[in-house]
C-alpha cells in the first residue's frame, strides 16, 4: 500500500518545471545582457557576445558529459582532474613523438578520459558503490598520477598548433572555432539523447532503473557509457583549455566541476536523473559563463562568486526540484 | 459489555487510495478487556483499519476516538502516546541496532540526561524473560536474528510500551507453536489486567483459541460483528466469499493435453522463501498461482524471470533449460517471457516519461535502423499496440502518470505484448483497476491463451483465478500447498487450502 | 563472557582499525631515524588530530545515512576565521574559539534544515553550501596570512608534564565531552535509527528530523574545531581550496577504515579517529621509508579508492538484484 505521509506525489508540477527552468535561465540570460548594458554598452556588442560563447564552449563541453552522468541519476566527480588529464595526456604525447605525436596528441588525451569514465563506470555499476564516493577517490587517483607524471618524468606541456587552433582559431568569419566544436558536440549530444535506442535507455534508468532492468534493457551497460562519455568530455575541455592557455597545468580543471553541474541542474536537468534536455543545458552554461563574466567586469572577488554560486543553485533547486525526492 | 466505554471506536470511516477505496464508511468498535480478532480476504480493507488507527495514515473521512476522546492522529508517536502500540506485519525493526536498543528506541531508561544503558539491558532481560525468549540476548544485533526470534523481539517491544490497545497484525506468522503458546499467554494476560486487543489473522483455529469476539470484512466495508461460538466457521468462511458474482469470465476451453510443455519447473528452492516447487505450464493454458499474500508467489515469478540470485533447481523452457541470470536471458529464452510486475509505478512503468516511451520500452532494439532510432515505426507499432488493447489517452506524448490506474496497467501489458512473449508471468495485474479494465484483462488472457501463450498468473482475488485459470496452485509457506482443478476449483477448496484448514471447515 | 563476546563483535571494525595502526604506528617508530621522542609525537598527534576531528566530523551524517562534503570547507572555514579574531588576550582568544565554533556549529545546522526542511540530497546540498562557506573564508583570507592568540595554540600543540602531547589530550577531550554523551543520547541513538532504517524509525516513533538536525550541527562544530586546531598549528589562516576538497575527502576514507558503513546505521566515530590516525600514519611510513615524494599521491589516492570500495562487499551478500538498485 502507498502511504501518503511518507511519498509526495506531484507529476504536474514536474513536468511544468522542466519547461519553466529552462525559460527562466534563457530569461535570466536576457535579464543579465540587458542589466549588463546598462552597466555598459559593451555587453551588446556582437563581439562581447562571441567571445562568451567562446568561453561558454570549455564549460559546454565539460557540461555534455556532466549531463550525461546526472541523466542517470548519477554524478561524476572526478571532472576536475580528468580536464587536468587530457591536457597533460596530449601535449606529452606531442613531446614524446614529435611530429607523429602532434597527430595522436588529441585523440591521445581524449581516450585517457575516457578511460577514466570507464573505470567510474565500472565501479559503479558492477561495485555499486555510490557514484560521488567512487568518482571523489578516482579524482584523487589521477590526482595522484598527473602530480608522478608532471614530476616524474617531465613531459612537455606545450600545446600544439593543432590544439591552439582549435581553441582560439577564428578562421571563418571570425566565428570562434571553440564555438564550432560545442555545437557539433551538442549536435551529437541531442541526436543521442533523442534519436537513438541509448538515448532512451539513458532516461529509462535515470528514471527508475529497477523498471528499466525489469524491461531487458542493460542497466550496467548504459551507467558505463555514460561514464565514458562524461569522462572523454571531459578531457576533450582539457586538452582544448590547454590550447587555450598554450599549455597544461596542474589543477587546471579545478574551477570548473561546480559550474558545470550548476550548469546542468540549472538548465533543468533533475539532480536524481531521468529528466532534461539539452537545451536547457545550452541555457544553463551560457548563465553561469556570463554570471562568471559580469562578477568579472563588476570586479567581484573569487570570494563572492563561490558564495552566488553556492546560493543561486540552492536557491533554485530548492525552488523546484524539492518535491521530486521522495520519489525513490 | 455495554456498560464500559469502547477503547477505539471508528465512526463512519473511508480511506481512498487515487480512486480507490480501501475503506467505505466504516464504523468499528472495541472494548478493553477484549480479543477482537479481525478477518477478512486479502485486500478486504484489514491492513488500512489498523494503519488507521496506529497513526501511519489519515483517514479521507470518518472519525476516530480512543478511550472516548476524538484523536487525529498525525504520526504513529502520537497514537502510542496515546496507548495505541501495532504489532505491524512488516517488522519496524532496526537492524543494526541490538535487541535491547531495539526494545527502548523510544522512551529508554535515562540516567543524568543520557541512556542508561545497564538499566536498558536488565529492561530487554524482563521482557525477553516475560515472552519467554530468555535465549535472546539482548545484546544480539537484530539483524542476526532468524524470522521467528524478530516477530517475538517485535511483540516484547510492543508490550514495553504498556499499551491500552495492542494491535496484532499477522503477528505469529513465522512462530513456532512453543512461541504462538507463549504469545497467546501474553495476549490473555493483557486482557485480564483491561488492554484492547485487536487480532489479525488468517488462521483460523488461532481466531477459535483467542477471540472473544470476531469483525468480518470484504471489500472495503464491515460486515458482521459477532461473539465467540456464535458462527461456525463454514458460517465465517462464506461471510469472507459474499454472493456478490459481478465478473463475467470468458468461457474456458477444454484443456488440450496434447499441448506442448512450454514451461517446466523442477525442485525449485530460494532460502526459507521458496522451497521444492515444482510444475509444468502447456502453451495455451493459464495456471494460476493462488494462496495467502506472501507465501512466496512474487519470489517464484521473480526467480523465473532471472531476479533472484542464489536458486536451485531446474527450469526449462520448451525442454532447453533456461540460464536463470536476468531479464534479458529469460526475454530471450526460446519463448520469450515477459514479466508484468505487481508494483507499476516502481517496478512497472517510468511514471514521468511518455506513454510511447514506455510502451516501446521493452522492444526498442528492434526499432534500431543503423545508429538512427526509426520513431516512425515505433510510432506506428505503438499505436497499433493502443488499438488493441483500446487504451484511452489523450496524446501519445502524455507522462503515463496521467492516465487512470486501469489504463497505467494496459500499458504495461502492451509494453510486454509488443515483444511477442511465449510465456507470460503476471504478478496480481488486476489489483486497484476497475471492473471494466479488469473484464478486458480477463478477454486477453483467455486469447493470448488460444493462440499459444503460455500464462502463468498469481492473484490475490480468489474469484479471478477461479474464473480464468485451467489450474490453480495453491502455495502456502513458500511450497505448493495444492494444485486444485475441475471442480476443485471452487472458491470455498481455495480459502480453506489457504488458511490450511481441512475440507469439514475444521481447525486443521 | 557472552557479553564480552558480543562487546568484541559489535566493535569489530573498531578493534581493526586500532589493530592496524598499532601495527603501522610501531614500524613506522621502530624505522624512525630518532625513535619515539616526544617531539615525534608531537609532531605526529597534531598532524593526525586534524583529520580525526573532520573525520569524526564526517562519521555523524554518514551514521545517518547522508554525507557531508562541506566538511573540508567548514574546517579551512573555521581556519580563517580563527586566524582573525582568536587573537589578543587570553580572554579575546577564548571569545574568539566560542564564535569559531559556533560558527562551524551554525554552517552545519544550515546543512541539516536543508536537508531536513529542503528535502533536497545531502549530496548536493553540502556540495553548494560548501562553495558557501568555502567564498566566506576566501571573502576573510585572500591571501594566506593572519595570526593567532599564541598562548594558546601553544599550550594546545605543545606537550602536557612535557611528554604526552596536548592535542591529543584536547582529542580524548572531544571523544568524552561530546561524542560519548552524544552516542548514548537519545537523538544520538536516533541518528543511528534513522540510518539503520528510516521507515522503521519512523514508525517506531523516532524523532528523525531532530536527528538529522543534530547530526549535521555536531559535524560543523568537530570540523570547525578541527580548523581551530590547524590554525594553532599553523599561527595563520589559508583559504586553500585544494587542503579543503583533500580533507574532505580523506575524511570519507577514514570513516571506511574506522568500521562505519557508508549505507548508515553502524559504526563509530571513535573507529574513524583510528581510520585518520592509520591514513596519517601512511603518509609518515612513506617517508621513513623514502617513497619518493612524486608517488606519495598517488600512492594515497590508491588507498583512498581501495577504502571507499570496501563498501562494494555489500553486494556480494545481495539475493536479489532488485535490492541492487536500491
Amino acid at each position: 500500500m502507498n502511504d501518503p505521509k511518507l511519498q509526495v506525489s506531484t507529476i504536474p508540477v514536474v513536468r511544468f518545471s522542466l519547461d519553466r527552468s529552462v525559460a527562466t535561465a534563457f530569461g535570466c540570460i536576457i535579464l543579465m545582457l540587458l542589466g549588463g548594458a546598462l552597466y555598459s554598452r559593451e555587453f551588446l556588442s556582437p563581439e562581447y557576445l562571441l567571445q562568451q560563447l567562446q568561453i561558454s564552449a570549455f564549460l559546454g563541453i565539460i557540461a555534455s558529459g556532466a549531463m550525461m552522468v546526472i541523466l542517470i541519476g548519477h554524478i561524476d566527480l572526478s571532472i576536475p582532474w580528468t580536464v587536468t588529464l587530457g591536457a597533460m595526456m596530449a601535449t606529452a604525447v606531442a613531446g614524446w613523438y614529435g611530429d607523429a605525436g602532434a597527430v595522436f596528441a588529441i585523440p591521445a588525451g581524449v581516450l585517457c578520459g575516457a578511460l577514466v569514465g570507464l573505470l567510474n563506470g565500472l565501479g559503479v555499476a558492477y561495485l555499486r558503490l555510490p557514484s560521488m564516493i567512487f568518482t571523489l577517490g578516482m579524482n584523487a587517483v589521477v590526482q595522484g598520477l598527473m602530480v608522478l607524471h608532471t614530476g616524474g618524468f617531465a613531459p612537455q606541456d606545450h600545446a600544439t598548433d593543432a590544439m591552439h587552433f582549435l581553441a582560439v582559431g577564428r578562421p571563418i568569419f571570425g566565428f570562434p572555432n571553440a564555438l564550432f566544436i560545442w555545437i557539433l558536440i551538442g549536435a551529437f549530444t541531442t541526436f543521442l539523447l533523442t534519436r537513438t535506442v541509448f538515448g532512451r535507455r539513458v532516461y529509462a534508468v535515470g528514471n527508475r532503473e529497477t523498471a528499466a532492468y525489469l524491461s531487458g534493457i542493460n542497466t550496467n551497460a548504459v551507467i558505463i557509457w555514460c561514464f565514458i562519455l562524461s569522462g572523454a568530455a571531459a578531457a576533450f575541455a582539457g586538452v582544448l583549455l590547454a590550447g587555450y592557455s598554450t599549455k597544461a597545468y596542474q589543477a587546471m580543471g579545478d574551477p570548473y566541476l561546480l559550474p558545470a553541474i550548476a550548469a546542468v541542474v540549472l538548465g533543468g536537468t533533475n539532480i536524481l536523473g531521468g529528466r532534461g534536455n539539452y537545451l536547457g543545458t545550452i541555457a544553463g552554461v551560457i548563465l553561469i559563463t556570463l554570471l562568471q563574466s559580469i562578477l568579472a567586469v563588476m570586479q567581484m572577488p573569487e570570494a563572492g562568486r563561490q558564495i552566488i554560486y553556492g546560493v543561486v543553485i540552492l536557491a533554485m533547486l530548492l525552488s523546484y526540484g524539492r518535491s521530486e525526492i521522495d520519489r525513490k | 459489555m455495554s456498560d464500559v466505554a469502547p477503547i477505539l471506536e471508528m465512526k463512519h470511516i473511508s480511506k481512498h487510495y487515487g480512486g480507490i477505496a480501501a475503506l467505505s464508511d466504516v464504523d468499528f468498535v472495541a472494548f478493553p478487556g477484549e480479543i477482537h480478532a479481525v478477518l477478512g480476504e486479502n485486500g478486504a480493507g484489514k491492513s488500512t483499519l489498523i494503519k488507521i488507527a496506529a497513526g501511519v495514515t489519515d483517514p479521507s473521512a470518518g472519525e476516530l476516538y480512543v478511550a472516548g476522546k476524538r484523536v487525529n492522529f498525525r504520526n504513529p508517536t502520537e497514537a502510542m502516546a496515546a496507548g495505541v502500540v501495532c504489532v505491524f506485519q512488516e517488522l519496524s525493526l532496526l537492524p543494526d541496532m541490538t535487541v535491547a536498543d531495539n526494545l527502548s528506541i523510544v522512551a529508554p531508561p535515562l540516567r543524568g540526561g543520557l541512556i542508561d544503558s545497564r538499566a536498558q539491558r536488565e529492561r530487554a532481560r524482563e521482557l525477553l524473560a516475560m515472552i519467554g525468549c530468555e535465549d535472546i540476548h539482548p545484546l544480539e544485533l537484530v539483524r542476526n536474528l532468524p524470522l521467528s526470534r524478530r516477530q517475538m523481539v517485535e511483540i516484547a517491544k510492543a508490550l514495553a510500551k504498556r499499551p491500552k490497545l495492542l494491535i496484532l497484525d499477522e503477528a505469529t506468522s513465522a512462530l513456532t507453536a512453543a512461541d504462538v503458546e507463549r504469545v497467546y499467554a501474553i495476549i490473555r494476560r493483557l486482557r485480564s489486567e483491561g488492554a484492547g486487543i485487536l487480532y489479525v489473522s488468517h488462521r483460523m483455529h488461532e481466531i477459535e483459541a483467542l477471540a472473544d469476539c470476531a469483525t468480518v470484512f470484504r471489500n472495503g466495508r464491515r460486515i458482521e460483528t459477532f461473539r465467540k461460538g456464535e458462527r461456525s466457521v463454514s458460517a465465517i468462511v462464506q461471510m469472507m466469499i459474499g454472493r456478490e458474482l459481478i465478473h463475467h469470465y470468458p468461457e474456458k476451453p477444454t484443456p488440450d493435453s496434447g499441448a506442448r510443455v512450454a514451461l517446466s519447473v523442477k525442485n525449485l528452492s530460494w532460502g526459507q522463501q521458496l522451497r521444492d516447487i515444482s510444475f509444468d505450464v502447456r502453451k495455451g493454458e493459464i495456471v494460476g498461482l493462488g494462496g495467502l499474500d506472501g507465501q512466496g508467489q512474487r519470489s517464484l515469478l521473480f526467480a523465473l524471470f532471472g531476479v533472484l540470485k542464489g536458486i536451485s533447481g531446474t527450469v526449462e523452457v520448451l525442454g532447453k533449460p533456461l540460464r536463470l541470470s536476468g531479464p534479458r536471458s529469460a526475454m530471450r529464452a526460446a519463448l520469450p517471457m515477459a514479466l508484468i510486475p505487481e508494483d507499476r509505478k516502481t517496478e512497472g512503468l517510468l511514471l514521468s516519461m511518455n506513454i510511447r516511451d514506455n510502451i516501446s520500452l521493452a522492444s526498442l532494439s528492434r526499432f534500431q535502423k543503423g545508429l538512427r532510432f526509426d520513431r516512425g515505426r515505433e510510432h506506428f507499432a505503438v499505436e497499433r499496440m493502443i488499438e488493441s488493447l483500446s487504451i484511452k489517452i489523450s496524446d501519445l506524448a502524455a507522462a503515463v502518470s496521467t492516465l487512470s490506474g486501469g489504463n497505467q496497467q494496459k500499458v504495461v501489458l502492451a509494453k510486454w505484448l509488443m515483444t511477442d512473449p511465449g510465456i507470460i508471468l503476471l504478478n496480481d495485474p488486476t489489483r486497484g483497476i476497475d471492473v471494466g479494465t479488469k473484464q478486458e484483462v480477463y478477454r486477453l488472457l483467455r486469447d493470448l491463451a488460444d493462440s499459444g501463450v503460455a500464462v502463468l498468473f498469481y492473484s490475490t482475488d480468489y474469484a479471478e483465478l477461479i474464473g480464468c485459470c485451467d489450474r490453480v496452485l495453491v502455495m502456502y509457506g513458500g511450497s505448493i500447498a495444492r494444485e486444485l482443478s475441475g471442480t476443485d476449483l471452487n472458491e470455498r477448496t481455495m480459502i480453506e487450502t489457504a488458511l490450511n484448514v481441512d475440507d469439514k471447515g475444521q481447525a486443521a | 563472557m557472552s557479553d564480552l563476546r558480543h562487546r568484541l563483535y559489535h566493535n569489530g571494525g573498531l578493534l581493526a582499525a586500532i589493530g592496524l595502526f598499532g601495527l603501522m604506528f610501531t614500524i613506522y617508530v621502530a624505522n624512525h631515524p630518532v625513535g619515539l621522542t616526544a617531539a615525534v609525537a608531537a609532531t605526529a598527534a597534531n598532524k593526525a588530530v586534524l583529520l580525526a576531528l573532520v573525520a569524526m566530523a564526517q562519521t555523524l551524517p554518514v551514521l545517518t545515512r547522508g554525507l557531508d562534503l562541506s566538511v573540508g570547507m567548514v574546517f579551512i572555514l573555521a581556519n580563517c576565521m580563527a586566524s582573525a579574531i582568536v587573537v589578543g588576550t587570553i580572554g579575546e582568544g577564548l571569545l574568539g574559539i566560542a564564535a569559531v565554533l559556533g560558527a562551524g556549529a551554525l554552517a552545519g545546522f544550515l546543512n541539516g534544515a536543508i536537508v531536513v526542511w529542503g528535502r533536497l540530497q545531502p549530496i548536493i546540498t553540502t556540495l553548494a553550501t560548501g562553495a558557501i562557506y568555502y567564498g566566506i573564508a576566501l571573502y576573510i583570507r585572500p591571501g594566506p596570512g593572519g595570526d593567532v592568540q599564541s598562548d594558546i595554540a601553544d599550550l594546545a600543540t605543545g606537550q602536557l608534564f612535557g611528554v604526552v602531547p596536548t592535542a591529543l589530550i584536547i582529542l580524548l577531550g572531544v571523544v568524552v565531552l561530546v561524542w560519548l554523551p552524544y552516542r548514548n543520547s537519545v537523538l544520538g541513538r536516533a541518528a543511528y535509527a534513522v540510518g539503520s532504517n528510516e521507515q522503521a524509525a519512523y514508525m517506531s516513533g523516532v524523532p528523525v528530523h531532530r536527528a538529522k538536525l543534530l547530526a549535521y550541527t555536531l559535524a560543523g562544530f568537530l570540523a570547525a574545531f578541527g580548523g581551530l586546531m590547524l590554525t594553532f598549528n599553523t599561527y595563520s589562516g589559508e583559504a586553500s581550496a585544494p587542503i579543503a576538497g583533500n580533507y574532505t575527502l580523506n575524511s570519507i576514507a577514514a570513516v571506511v577504515i574506522g568500521g562505519t558503513s557508508l549505507f548508515g546505521g553502524w559504526g563509530s566515530a571513535i573507529g574513524s579517529i583510528f581510520g585518520a590516525f592509520v591514513l596519517r600514519t601512511i603518509e609518515d611510513l612513506l617517508f621513513v621509508f623514502n617513497l619518493d615524494p612524486l608517488w606519495q599521491p598517488l600512492f594515497q589516492g590508491v588507498v583512498l579508492l581501495a577504502a571507499v570500495s570496501l563498501g562494494a562487499l555489500r553486494v556480494l551478500r545481495i539475493r536479489n538484484r532488485l535490492e541492487l538498485f536500491v
